[in-house]
């Protein structure tokens, strides 16, 4: 249990937004009395038990929660190691975990009488949340998406439009979620006062990175009670992947404390960390500097330039990475690996055919990794890794690189 | 007394307003921008803004991050943005130049490096768009030791009592960002700048500079009459990426320059 003598990891951030050097609140004036509004009405929202019933009443009827904690034997029995659990948030209403910080935003946002909402997004599961949850309470939305991710992302961006949303394909850079997320905060420096900006991972200015974790940490939170149920204990190992850290950062934070779990956190490799620039893995092949209101890791040249990542999974191509796991990553306290797309695609493929579920390509990267490390381990050690998305919206993306002709099908 | 300063104390001699203008450093190419950089000061040009390019310019509308695009492909970085800036040194000991730009590559470079060779390249100020008054410590406070002057910018969206954080620790002028929104937006109306301006001047003893949305000899002379001066910048770069030549764009200034200096 925390206290005074114990060194949480759990308190930050600070005031200023920092977890150690990381994070902060680097935005044009503009922005900066609409962030500090925002903060000063999440911390209201945060201890108001109204707030909370209203999330717990929509996560239970409107999503689905709680998400099962799921034993996967075929592949636990094929990998000859570790247990393997899987928490399946895919099973959530629109298909990945994105839709629990949605959810909490789009609240608050209709506290604070804001009618319209924009949003970035990568794979579109970000977008198609946040135009679900505006289609349900009435609201305006508009959500930008790299056009390169439009292209590769085409069912989501379907999805979105058939929820009343409007999609802008963004055409600067290479077109993927960075460039979104430009074009979000251009709109709002525009829209200042009717718009409520909807982020869809643990990045950006303060408070953002700390609101999207408290709203994503649901999914820890249940899978401690549930391994409880299951194992009597809690797990050795979590495992998930990362694009800004979303996922990742809800199941690690309610286990931060607990010094005998071990986190680790997945980047894309792309197509390997070594060849330059191929890759997403901003924390092992990036270093520190701040874009889009943070100081993280990035992937950026030798003159601070912002480098575009490569993955084929447009949820994790993005050259930065959430704060937090900067931090915890230059204290030691979860360690980051990274998977490369042709690892994912053939964990992909091993998860359809053992276990019948259809990841996403973002979490496959972490089954990947949990292919690579439980054959190696005891078999009373548990892992639970984040099934926080299904693979619908990639068919068309593992269609093409397994080289299968979807129109000759019918 | 900066370069800043002074420039300042002679137009208020004259019963002048300041003519400010934005080019991005390196567009469309290295040379020819540095060509522009020095017709400048004798279009007419009072303070300099030399935009450093970065690939990501959130509060720039198209055409200013076009320019910065096009800057980057030719080459250009901070280390030859700092050259470009000390050539013109050479040739100008009078005119202000302020980098505009973004945090990050200036983070790249290092803070401490970077104070030295600016201060060494005769730069005068920094406008740093993603650096609000909460993170002064990054870098307003160690330029304004190291004697560069950190001017803030002021937007529709500070309200009174924000204000007076902006206005601490500013220094040289004040940056009054007419519109809610990107660089290279729709007309400002100077119905609705003038009394932010005297909100502002009453705050302060700094000049007070008005920038966002001015396009036309026309509209610079009318923000410059309720103001102390106005910067233009997505309408020159947009003459550039025309294809005009330098001497044509300098024309240009030039207009905008007598708009604001009959004000
Ligand atoms: C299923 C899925 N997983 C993961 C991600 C990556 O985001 P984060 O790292 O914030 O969880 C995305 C993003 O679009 C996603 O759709």
């Amino acid at each position: 249990m925390p206290n005074e003598l114990f060194n949480s990891f759990m308190t930050g951030p600070d005031e200023r937004g920092r977890f150690g050097n990381f994070g902060g609140r680097f935005v044009s004036e503009t922005l900066m009395p609409l962030i500090l509004e925002l903060e000063k009405q999440y911390e209201i929202a945060k201890t108001d038990l109204n707030f909370w019933d209203e999330m717990n009443e929509l996560w239970t009827n409107y999503v689905g929660r709680p998400s099962p904690l799921y034993l996967a034997k075929r592949l636990t029995n094929e990998l000859g190691g570790a247990k393997v659990y899987m928490k399946r948030d895919e099973l959530n209403h629109t298909g990945a975990h994105k839709i629990n910080n949605v959810l909490g935003q789009i609240i608050l946002a209709r506290r604070m009488g804001k009618n319209r909402i924009i949003a970035e997004t990568g794979a579109g599961q970000h977008g198609v949340a946040t135009a679900t949850v505006c289609a349900k309470f009435g609201l305006k939305c508009i959500v930008y998406m790299g056009a390169h991710d439009v292209e590769r992302q085409a069912p989501n961006v379907f999805r979105m439009r058939l929820l009343g949303a409007e999609v802008v394909p963004v055409t600067s850079g290479r077109g993927t979620l960075k460039d979104a997320m430009n074009d979000a905060l251009r709109d709002w420096v525009t829209n200042v006062r009717d718009t409520f900006y909807c982020i869809g991972t643990v990045a950006g200015p303060h408070p953002y990175p700390a609101m999207v974790r408290d709203f994503q940490s649901i999914i820890g939170k249940e899978v401690k009670e549930q391994m409880q149920l299951n194992e009597g204990r809690s797990p050795d190992t979590l495992i998930a992947a990362i694009g800004g850290g979303s996922n990742a950062m809800g199941l690690f934070y309610p286990f931060l404390d607990d010094d005998d779990v071990n986190i680790v956190g997945v980047e894309a490799g792309g197509k390997g960390v070594n060849q330059k620039m191929e890759h997403c893995a901003s924390l092992t092949g990036g270093r520190a500097g701040v874009l889009h209101g943070n100081r993280t890791y990035l992937l950026q040249d030798d003159d601070g330039q912002i480098l575009e990542g490569f993955s084929i999974s447009a949820g994790l191509d993005y050259p930065g990475i959430g704060p937090e796991h900067a931090w915890l990553h230059d204290i030691g306290r979860a360690k980051y690996v990274s998977i490369t797309d042709e690892q994912a695609l053939e964990a992909f493929q091993l998860c359809c055919e053992l276990e019948g579920i259809i990841p996403a390509l973002e979490p496959s990267h972490a089954l990947a990794y949990v292919m690579k490390i439980a054959p190696k381990l005891d078999k009373n050690h548990i892992i639970c890794m984040n099934m926080c998305g299904r693979g619908d919206k990639d068919i068309f993306t593992v269609a093409k690189h397994l080289n299968f002709d979807m129109s000759e099908v019918c | 007394m900066t370069r800043i300063d002074r420039t300042f104390q002679r137009l208020s001699k004259e019963g002048k307003k300041a003519f400010v203008a934005y080019i991005m450093a390196g567009d469309p190419s290295p040379e020819i921008s540095a060509e522009l950089l020095c017709g400048l000061p004798a279009a007419g040009v009072d303070i300099i803004e030399l935009g450093l390019p970065f690939t990501d310019p959130m509060a720039d509308g198209l055409t200013i991050q076009r320019a910065g695009q096009r800057a980057l492909a030719a080459g250009m970085t901070l280390k030859k943005t700092l050259d470009m800036a000390r050539h013109f040194r050479k040739i100008d000991q009078e005119t202000p130049i302020v980098f505009m730009g973004y945090y990050n590559p200036i983070y790249s470079h290092g803070v401490e490096k970077f104070l030295k060779d600016a201060k060494d390249a005769g730069i005068d100020g920094l406008i740093i768009v993603d650096l609000p008054p909460e993170e002064d410590e990054e870098l307003c406070i160690p330029a304004q030791v190291a004697g560069l002057n950190f001017i803030r910018l002021a937007t529709p969206t500070t309200d009174n009592l924000r204000l007076i954080t902006v206005l601490t620790n500013t220094s040289g002028f004040v940056y009054y960002v007419s519109i809610t929104g990107i660089t290279g937006s729709e007309e400002a109306q100077s119905d609705d700048v003038e009394p932010e301006v005297a909100r502002i001047k009453a705050g302060t003893d700094l000049p007070v500079v008005v920038g966002f949305g001015i396009n036309t000899p026309d509209a610079a002379k009318k923000i410059a009459s309720i103001a102390d001066g106005a910067v233009v910048g997505s309408a020159i770069i947009k003459e550039l990426s025309r294809g005009k030549s330098v001497a044509e764009v300098l024309e240009f200034v030039a207009s905008l320059a007598e708009g604001v200096h009959d004000a």
